[in-house]
């Protein structure tokens, strides 16, 4: 299965990423390569197996129901570019 | 041509856990922004997450009160899309192996039958924060309180066949959640959400029509009245020669009417996957066994026992366990006072009435159980009548003495001495000889008058049962 330069332009926007024509390209091209090794992967039968959802062979752990996070708003705050009555200021996400 | 809608509902419901599902930060609603949002709910590199055990055990406390299969092995995986309420870049759901399986709940219809609806599933995932566009210097506000708090998303089968049906199945989703304390489930305040799936088409047809999904319905009315708006704009649209485009439309309760989100360039294509910062979650019997233990007793077996040991109609004890509140009150009431059907009758009716006209909540009524019990016996033992109860009710409404003080004070106390009563009714029927006369030319329905007369000299304090054997004397 080879990737089109096409995909690779939509995968990118999905993912906020920007891509030139050139690298375009050439990230067709390499994830192409892995495809046709996930391809040749694709002929083992694996009828009977499990999907793995993990490589550990382990359980999540669990945390009791408690608060344990203080209210460090103002810290926090400083870290973002902008902020304003509490709130992280971002660019206009609607019209 | 004649059309059957088809509607599916998918209900998010907030669990009420203390902290967040991944994390220790505070799920307290209303507080200051951005106060419960911490380092990982910021999504900080290299913060991970931690599973809230709570959060879990309310999902398989849910899936075991509507007999669903619980995943013994459910998985997380990341839902990837770009949103600044979501500040991760994906949301953590959980999409092939969910937490809760098929299930099933039974609902009402109208005409008194009932009807099973599938639940195709229930699934945990994490809630995102929230944006608000008023203006700030032109820019977004971001409020992050929200983001990661746990959600349980019910997904039910495409099994409803019209507005109603919906209402009627997201009203029992919402009286089980309350009984399993799991969720506050309050509509307005977003801790219960709907979104209706909805299409249309020709009776007889076996394909469904194309759907359409609505959003922003946030209360029990809104429901019916989107999923309604909606199903005509649909029938409008075929009728027309059109065709209905698969969208999503949001749904203005102002102008009660759905309208189109502008549709994306691209698709969503959310890329799930799983959640590689979490391990499986292993659920084994003894744990199902142990929640199990903890389910209180449903809305549906309380009902049937109420019809069993109080000898209620089916209609009062739906109504009455409608929610768990209610049902405890009515139980109280029932046994304090001894007599089961006037407690539903002025625990449906007349307590019922006053919840509405002032919209509270049962615990805000100034008349608890105790009293209205009591209010009760008093009714039985002849001390008032059901009618002198209404005004004593209201009584006590403003006054919170016992109620013996009340009936006292007011002077509202039933005149069952038979020398006071005789002494009335020769009163009354010295004052009406024409009725009289006609009573005893054989129109016998003229008593209803004379008891009625009776009844307004004591200003409604006579004994009616006694009032209408002495009358019947005398003119015999």
């Amino acid at each position: 299965m080879a990737l089109t330069k096409t995909e690779v332009e939509k995968i990118a926007h999905l993912a906020r990423l920007h891509v030139s024509d050139v690298e375009a390209e050439e990230v067709a091209k390499g994830v192409s390569d892995i495809l046709a090794l996930i391809d040749k992967m694709q002929s083992v039968d694996t009828d009977n197996v499990e999907p793995l959802a993990h490589p550990f062979d382990a359980a999540q752990k669990l945390r009791p129901d408690v608060v344990t996070e203080p209210d460090r708003r103002d810290e926090l705050q400083q870290l973002a570019p902008q902020s304003q009555d509490g709130l992280f200021l971002v660019p206009k996400v609607i019209e | 041509m004649q059309y059957e809608t088809v509607i599916g509902l998918e209900v998010h419901v907030q669990l009420s856990t203390e902290s967040k599902l991944f994390s220790g930060s505070a799920t307290t609603f209303g507080a200051e922004p951005n106060t419960q949002a911490n380092i990982f709910d910021l999504a900080l590199p290299g913060t991970l997450p931690v599973l809230n055990e709570k959060a879990v055990a309310m999902a398989v406390k849910f899936g075991l009160a509507i007999g669903a299969e619980i995943g013994k092995r459910s998985v997380f995986d990341r839902k990837n899309y770009f949103y600044p309420d979501l500040p991760k870049g994906y949301q953590v759901s959980q999409l092939d192996f969910p937490t809760v399986g098929k299930g099933s709940l039974t609902i009402s219809l109208e005409d008194g039958s009932e009807k099973v609806i599938g639940v195709t599933r229930a699934h945990m995932e994490e809630d995102a924060g929230k944006s608000l566009h008023e203006d700030y210097q032109g820019m977004t506000g971001i409020d992050l309180n929200r983001a990661g708090t746990p959600l349980l998303e019910i997904v039910s089968e495409p099994d409803l066949r019209s507005a109603k049906e919906a209402v009627a199945y997201l009203k029992k989703l919402h009286s089980i959640i309350r009984y399993l304390d799991i969720s506050d489930a309050i509509m307005a305040q977003g801790s219960m959400r709907c979104d209706a799936n909805v299409s249309i088409r020709p009776v007889g047809q076996e394909e469904f029509g194309t759907r359409t999904e609505i959003k922003n319905i946030n209360s029990f009315k809104f429901v019916e009245k989107a999923i309604n708006y909606e199903v005509q704009r649909q029938k409008d649209v075929l009728e027309d020669g059109g065709r209905i485009v698969q969208e999503t439309r949001l749904y203005d309760a102002d102008k009660d009417e759905t309208r189109s989100m502008r549709s994306k360039e691209v698709a969503n294509d959310y890329r799930y996957f799983p959640e590689p910062d979490l391990l499986p979650i292993v659920i084994d019997d003894a744990y199902i066994e142990a929640i199990r233990a903890t389910l209180p007793e449903l809305p549906d077996r309380r009902a049937a026992r109420f019809v069993s040991d109080y000898g209620l109609s089916e209609y009062d004890a739906g109504v009455l366990v409608a929610t768990r509140e209610m049902a405890d009150y009515f139980e109280t009431t029932a046994t304090l006072s001894g007599d089961a059907k006037l407690a539903a009758n002025w625990v449906s009716q007349d307590l019922q009435a006053l919840l509405n006209k002032h919209s509270w909540e049962l615990s805000d009524s100034p008349i608890q159980a105790e009293r209205l019990a009591t209010l009760i016996q008093r009714i039985k033992d002849n001390t008032i009548s059901g009618k002198i109860a209404k005004t004593v009710f209201e009584a006590m409404l403003d006054d919170s003495n016992d109620v013996d003080s009340i009936i006292e004070a007011k002077g509202l106390k039933q005149v069952t001495d038979s020398g006071a009563l005789e002494s009335l009714v020769d009163q009354v029927i010295a004052d009406n000889p024409d009725q009289v006369q006609q009573y005893r030319d054989g129109k016998v329905q003229v008593i209803g008058f004379l008891v009625g007369q009776c009844m307004q000299l004591s200003k409604g304090k006579a004994n009616p049962a006694q009032v209408n054997e002495i009358l019947r004397s005398k003119l015999s």
